[in-house]
């Protein structure tokens, strides 16, 4: 048996139980490494449930900075039982088993093509701790410890990494810092045989920043402004709210008086928490709310209201597994058309797909200003991959001095001085209107909102040359939108090519990858990364550029490829489907075989692509 | 009615209150109710509060879920922003804009199908959070603007004009004593004349600026 060497460059996947204690440890062991100055990129693979089901935790050592999925295992770290057959099956050939020896197994439950490392880790934390929680609890941090010496990380970073946890909790640190000797000093003397896959010193990780999308994403809100949030609890976007309450007991207080400088509503639902943000909205606020997709279909008769009746409105949709309850912890891209077309009648919203925490961040803050410029919803379309997992990205920046952006509202002197005010008047030619906040002026500048048909002067109005008007004035806006949304990123081949690939928000690491990869096996391909809907001219002209063009997405039914065929009138016989919908991120290897296999097969005609099966 | 301009003439010694208005000041567009519809009562005593408390017009935020009674806020403060959200929802609405400015006055109106049917909850939830707002349901029993089917208020064994009879026990959300915000259970007359046979027994119309003053009167001063 040829076992895996790998430095730097290898997935390292520990199977927990729920609840065991085990998520703190898997993350200071992923943290060493990236203070070692190499790359992970970890990742929670969690049920949906608070206690006792199977959860992992993936590591990707990356010197290159892959920062996607990388899909198989070189070591596995089976801690669970109920998950132990299927963990071992998933094993590369040549790849490490680590598990806790302390109860002999059957041969028949082991394989001849893995090397098994054994640490009887129940059997030493028995021995020390007395209490049954400690005994659990440790005995994750001794195995990170035994893992430290095996892989070559430096048990002094992972010490400096407790000291900063537990400061000021001497007793804490103290009994940490004993649990991960015990794995270290076991390891030394026990686990002697030398494994394959070492972490070695580097200085690949530079400034960047170690964070989740849904904590940038709640600090994008505080520095976009937002002083109103309203929510209801949803995974995988709770955590928004969280972190928003949390950024905002920090940075809004007033320090003199206490007074908060901000409100937040956890809702009775959803259609509360959205009717809540238009309320404020509507009010001169910057108001979101955070949600996911069975939210998403709750909020769909305010969120018509807020377009027709021009309200800004931010919503970030933490996307996860469809339909209906679906994967509430698994990750998707599938609610892009239920957005993008929100609530009935004719209706059109504008979309932002982030790539990263970084994204996630500058996005927020884009989309309030947005929502206040263009007074209509916009949405944050994240994923669970992004907005639950920790991920390298560029440090966010801000500009002091950057004012937000609140649009065209209409202030007491411009109406003083007999400015014409008609709330639903194009009269710059934008398809943008001029608002003004209730209790403005005490004569002028009032009107009446609705969702029902009105005039150009908000009056009640059934008439049909007025009702197209307004439904006309809407397609310009949203023409407008186009200008102001965050433009595509273009990444041109290293050689001309009639091939390109159309691709957004968390595919971003895999497809980078993936690209280098394709290159490699003489596949060049324009990239084009989408950043917003609705899509500007730059879009249409690299789909008129193109012979053929991959739209990658993660959903079954291709929803961006169907609105790039809808908006655009792109022909769809050119737009080839690339799809990775089971609920994992997509990985490199897929988005290779996927278009490595269409373009292989010229002769065969068709346009659809799923690339081959590969482990979950 | 919408083709009726509102006459502008106004008695010369119409008298003004403390902060320079008269009573028209605070009317608003021309009603398109049923004739003689109990919610143009209220809407007159909501006018005759506003005055008589010396609130500045502008400075009310009115708001509204969909249907009749949700229509009258076009029909009075007319200086006033208004804001005709979607059914059942306005205690959210009025919440969010609650928290945006805490320097107006905020004025819900809703109906029985509004807030005891669809927006139950919405309206449960407005009283347990205490939400600063003067809360006015306007009940008459009955679904006015999809003509006359019951309503979660209607009294049981009314019988509606096409000869059905309600079985069903009535809502009586507006009995629960509220701690903080304020809110009046208007019952007044039948939307329409042509169910009032179901109703004239048991409605009254209870329609008095008085009643109306305590509302806007009783709001809380803050959250």
């Amino acid at each position: 048996m040829k076992q895996i060497e790998a430095v730097n460059d290898f997935v390292i996947k520990f199977a927990n139980v729920n609840g065991s204690g085990s998520a703190s440890a898997n993350e200071l062991f992923a943290k060493a490494i990236l203070r070692m100055g190499v790359p992970v990129s970890p990742r929670n693979i969690f049920p949906s449930n608070i206690q006792g089901l199977p959860t992992w935790y993936e590591v990707r050592v990356t010197e290159e900075g892959h920062l996607g999925r990388r899909g198989g295992t070189d070591m596995m770290v089976a801690m669970n039982p109920q998950t132990w057959d299927a963990d071992i099956a998933e094993l590369a050939p040549g790849g490490y088993l680590f598990y806790d020896s302390t109860r002999p197994l059957p041969p028949s439950k082991f394989r001849d093509d893995i090397r098994v490392i054994g640490m009887p880790l129940t059997e030493i934390c028995n021995a020390v701790y007395q209490d049954p929680r400690q005994r659990q609890l440790f005995k994750n941090i001794v195995y990170v410890g035994a893992l430290a010496i095996l892989l070559g990380i430096e048990p002094e970073v992972v010490e400096k990494l407790f000291g900063e946890q537990y400061k000021g909790k001497e007793k804490l640190l103290a009994s940490n810092v004993q649990a991960l000797h015990l794995g270290c000093d076991f390891a030394r003397e026990n686990l002697r045989e030398p494994v394959g896959l070492k972490v070695r010193r580097a200085d690949r990780v530079g400034d960047r920043i170690f964070v989740d999308g849904n904590s940038a994403a709640a600090l994008g809100c505080v520095y976009g402004g937002a002083t109103v949030a309203a929510w209801y609890p949803i995974t995988p976007s709770s955590s928004v709210a969280e972190a928003f309450q949390k950024y905002c007991t920090k940075f809004r207080v007033d320090q003199s008086t206490g007074q908060h400088r901000f409100a937040i509503v956890q809702a009775e639902d959803e259609l509360a928490s959205i009717g809540v943000v238009v309320g404020a909205g509507w009010n001169g606020a910057r108001a979101f709310t955070a949600t996911s997709g069975p939210g998403i279909s709750l909020m769909t008769e305010f969120i018509g209201l807020a377009y027709f009746a021009e309200i800004p409105v931010t919503l970030i949709n933490v996307q996860r597994g469809g339909p209906s309850t679906g994967m509430p912890t698994r990750t998707q891209q599938a609610d892009i058309l239920c957005c993008a077309y929100a609530s009935h009648g004719d209706t059109k919203h504008v979309l932002l797909f982030p790539e990263d925490p970084h994204e996630c961040f500058e996005h927020a803050a884009a989309a309030l200003d947005l929502a206040d410029r263009l007074q209509t919803p916009v949405f944050v379309m994240t994923d669970l991959d992004i907005g639950m997992n920790q991920r390298l990205c560029k440090p966010f920046q801000w500009d002091d001095s950057k004012a937000y952006d609140r649009g065209k509202v209409m202030t007491a002197e411009e109406l003083e001085a007999g400015r014409d005010f008609g709330r639903y008047k194009d009269v710059d030619g934008d398809g943008i209107p001029w608002r003004t906040l209730p209790g403005t002026h005490p004569t002028k500048g009032s009107y009446f909102t609705r969702g029902t048909t009105r005039d150009a002067y908000a009056r009640y109005s059934e008439r049909g040359p007025d009702y197209i008007y307004n439904m006309e004035r809407l397609l310009k806006k949203f023409a407008t939108a186009a200008t102001l949304v965050p433009q595509p990123v273009l990444r041109p081949a290293a050689q001309k090519t009639g091939l390109g690939v159309i691709y957004f928000g968390s595919t971003s690491p895999s497809m980078h990858e993936a690209l280098q990869e394709l290159e490699g096996r003489g596949i060049h391909l324009d990239a084009m990364r989408l950043r917003a809907f609705p899509f500007p001219e730059s879009v249409v002209q690299f789909l008129a550029e193109h012979e053929r063009v991959f739209v990658v997405e993660q959903n079954r039914d291709a929803q961006m490829r169907s609105l790039l065929v809808n908006e655009l009138d792109a022909d769809p016989a050119k737009l080839v489907r690339v799809l990775h919908f089971d609920g994992t991120p997509i990985t490199a290897r897929f988005i290779v075989q996927a278009i490595d296999a269409h373009v292989g097969k010229a002769n065969v005609q068709g346009n659809t692509t799923t690339g081959a099966k590969e482990a979950a | 009615m919408t083709y009726l301009a509102k006459p502008k003439l106004r008695h010369p010694t119409l008298a003004t209150n403390k902060v320079g208005y008269t009573r028209r000041d605070y009317e608003g567009k021309i009603s398109t109710l049923c004739a003689g519809c109990g919610h143009d009562s209220i809407s007159a005593s909501i006018i005759e509060a506003c005055w008589e408390l010396d609130i500045e017009p502008h400075r009310v935020a009115k708001l509204s879920g969909i249907g009749c009674s949700s229509k009258t806020p076009d029909y009075f403060l007319g200086a006033s922003h208004g804001f005709n959200t979607v059914h059942g929802r306005m205690p959210s609405v009025l919440t969010g804009a609650n928290l945006a400015n805490r320097d107006l006055l905020y004025l819900g109106v809703s109906g029985d199908g509004d807030s005891a049917s669809i927006g139950l909850g919405q309206f449960a939830h407005a009283m347990r959070r205490g939400v600063r707002m003067a809360y006015i349901v306007e009940n008459n029993g009955v679904y006015g603007l999809t003509k006359g089917q019951f309503s979660a208020t209607a009294d049981q064994g009314s019988k509606s004009k096409k000869g059905v009879v309600n079985t069903d026990s009535p809502r009586r959300a507006w009995s629960t004593p509220t701690a903080r915000s304020t809110w009046w259970p208007w019952r007044c007359s039948s939307a329409r004349a042509t169910w009032a046979g179901a109703s004239r027994a048991t409605r009254r119309s209870w329609c008095r600026s008085s009643r109306a003053r305590s509302a806007m009167e009783a709001r809380p001063s803050s959250t």
